[in-house]
């Protein structure tokens, strides 16, 4: 297979449907799998679309996640990632062996059992934030007052991030993620979050208490001497990964996966009628929505033949999670919503080294929150035309930037009203 | 059938014991796979084959048996 085609002179944007990715993906991962791909710095790099390409990339040693070797596919600039105090502790951006050092550090704290542990005080969470939903009444936007609120605070508790804070934090991260920020806007966003987490870190080590961070540094203070310790430039750089990735994320999953539940309403019912089918369908909205929507950059590293394609070393490449999520040499019929699939070797997470450090506490956020949410208002239906709902076209995190919600408010006078009278 | 681990590999994603919890664990030191029962019995066989199929660092090699 050869790309013959011309250069695609930017990533496919343009979606038909909410929750399907741009339509061109699908004539790509046709025609072209491996297409040319044109950067705004004047590069050329590929683009890649299947399935199998995608896993094969994501999994291979020869291709770089160093982002200052990078090419952008959107413009964006990236934010002087070869600075040091910008790079400390971005495992997301670094390679083996320094990767995985930080990745070996931090799994034990995000391991199956431990975050399984955490459900009781997660439905704690959750039913605090519907009973103020169902306090307030009807309409609500979900977003602010469910999906973001809920993922964020469980991170704070779990980093040891004072949850006042979040509306400085919620902020800087928005500024980060949107694809239009200026270079001067996003260096002050990043700059503000990094003075406020190493100010957290010095903090945590004059009064630690039982949360991550404080962990980390008193994990440093035994440090074996294979281990190096931890600056607090690190520290602060894995907090500020670790906040930004813990509540962004899965707040946009809750959003757009609700909206996308009421639009199937009868496989919404299945779920709800069988608790034990919600890890199934938690992962096949994972699949189906795949919010990392642009997908992940991987440089080469030396030449590599992808497909039958020679990849130069230097080149950049963007493997397509969405595309290669929606694959129909993979999957059954793909763009099809099947809550009941099952065995799905989709890359929502990513592949490789770096697949999502935080996956199983993103599962059970969304294991619970999901039925919780229409367990509480079975009537839960949008407030506005679907065409009204504001998509998150210009956002590096696909969702919805709001979802007004409304439902059949049930007071006791409302109840007491409908009662038809009997006494005359 | 065999389960056979490249420990070195492993970066604790938790495919495993997500997906095959009465095969694998994760460490609590950390987080990397534990096997619990490198020779399943039959009816475990399919629940070792997904977890080698998800896991995301190919970990897991499943060795299947000879006999018929």
């Amino acid at each position: 297979m050869r790309a013959t085609e011309p250069a695609l002179s930017t990533l496919p944007t343009h979606r038909s449907c909410p929750f399907d990715p741009p339509q061109e993906y699908d004539r790509l991962r046709e025609q072209a799998p491996v297409s040319r791909l044109a950067f705004p710095d004047g590069k050329i790099g590929w683009l890649l679309t299947r399935h199998q390409d995608v896993r094969a990339v994501l999994a291979d040693d020869r291709f770089s996640s160093d982002r200052s070797r990078a090419s952008s596919p959107l413009g964006r600039i990236p934010l002087r990632p070869h600075e040091p105090e910008a790079r400390a502790g971005m495992l997301l951006t670094m390679d083996p062996p320094e990767h995985t050092r930080y990745r070996r550090m931090l799994t034990r704290y995000f391991t199956v059992r431990r975050m399984r542990a955490l459900v009781p005080r997660i439905e704690q969470i959750v039913e605090a934030h519907l009973d103020a939903m169902e306090r307030k009444g009807p309409p609500a936007d979900l977003v602010t007052a469910f999906a973001l609120p809920i993922p964020s605070l469980v991170i704070c508790e779990l980093l040891g991030v004072p949850y006042e804070d979040r509306a400085m934090f919620q902020r800087w991260t928005s500024t980060l993620l949107r694809l239009d920020t200026n270079e001067k806007a996003a260096l002050a966003a990043r700059n503000a979050l990094r003075t406020y987490m190493l100010q957290l870190v010095a903090a945590k080590r004059a009064h630690p208490d039982d949360a991550l961070i404080s962990h980390l540094i008193a994990a440093q203070d035994t440090a074996e001497e294979t281990q190096a310790e931890l600056t607090d430039e690190e520290l602060g750089g894995i907090a500020r990964l670790l906040l930004v990735a813990g509540h962004e994320t899965t707040a946009n999953m809750l959003a757009l996966g609700t909206y996308t539940l009421l639009s199937h309403p009868d496989q919404l019912r299945a779920m709800l009628d069988h608790p034990e089918s919600v890890e199934r369908a938690v992962e096949e909205l994972l699949r189906y929505l795949t919010i990392v929507q642009f997908g992940v950059l991987r440089v080469a590293c030396e030449d590599v033949e992808i497909a039958g394609c020679q990849i130069r070393a230097g080149e950049t490449v963007v493997a397509s999670l969405a595309a290669a999520n929606r694959d129909p040499e993979h999957f059954d019929r793909p763009g099809k919503l099947d809550l009941e699939r099952e065995f799905s070797q989709h890359v929502a997470f990513g592949h490789g080294v770096h697949q999502c450090l935080g996956q199983q506490l993103a599962r059970v956020e969304m294991e619970v929150a999901f039925p919780a949410l229409f367990r509480r208002f079975p009537t839960l239906r949008l407030a506005v035309p679907p065409e009204q709902v504001p998509l998150r076209e210009d956002m590096l995190i696909y969702g919805v930037h709001a979802l007004p919600l409304t439902w059949d408010g049930h007071s006791p006078d409302t109840l007491h009203q409908q009662t038809p009278s009997t006494g005359g | 059938m065999k389960i056979r681990i490249e420990h070195d590999r492993c970066r604790g994603a938790g495919q495993c014991a997500l997906n095959a919890p009465e095969l694998f664990d994760q460490s609590d030191d950390d987080g990397t796979v534990i096997v619990l029962d490198e020779e399943p019995s039959p009816e475990l066989q399919d629940s070792a084959r997904l977890a080698a199929a998800l896991c995301p660092n190919a970990v897991i090699r499943i060795i299947e048996s000879c006999e018929a």
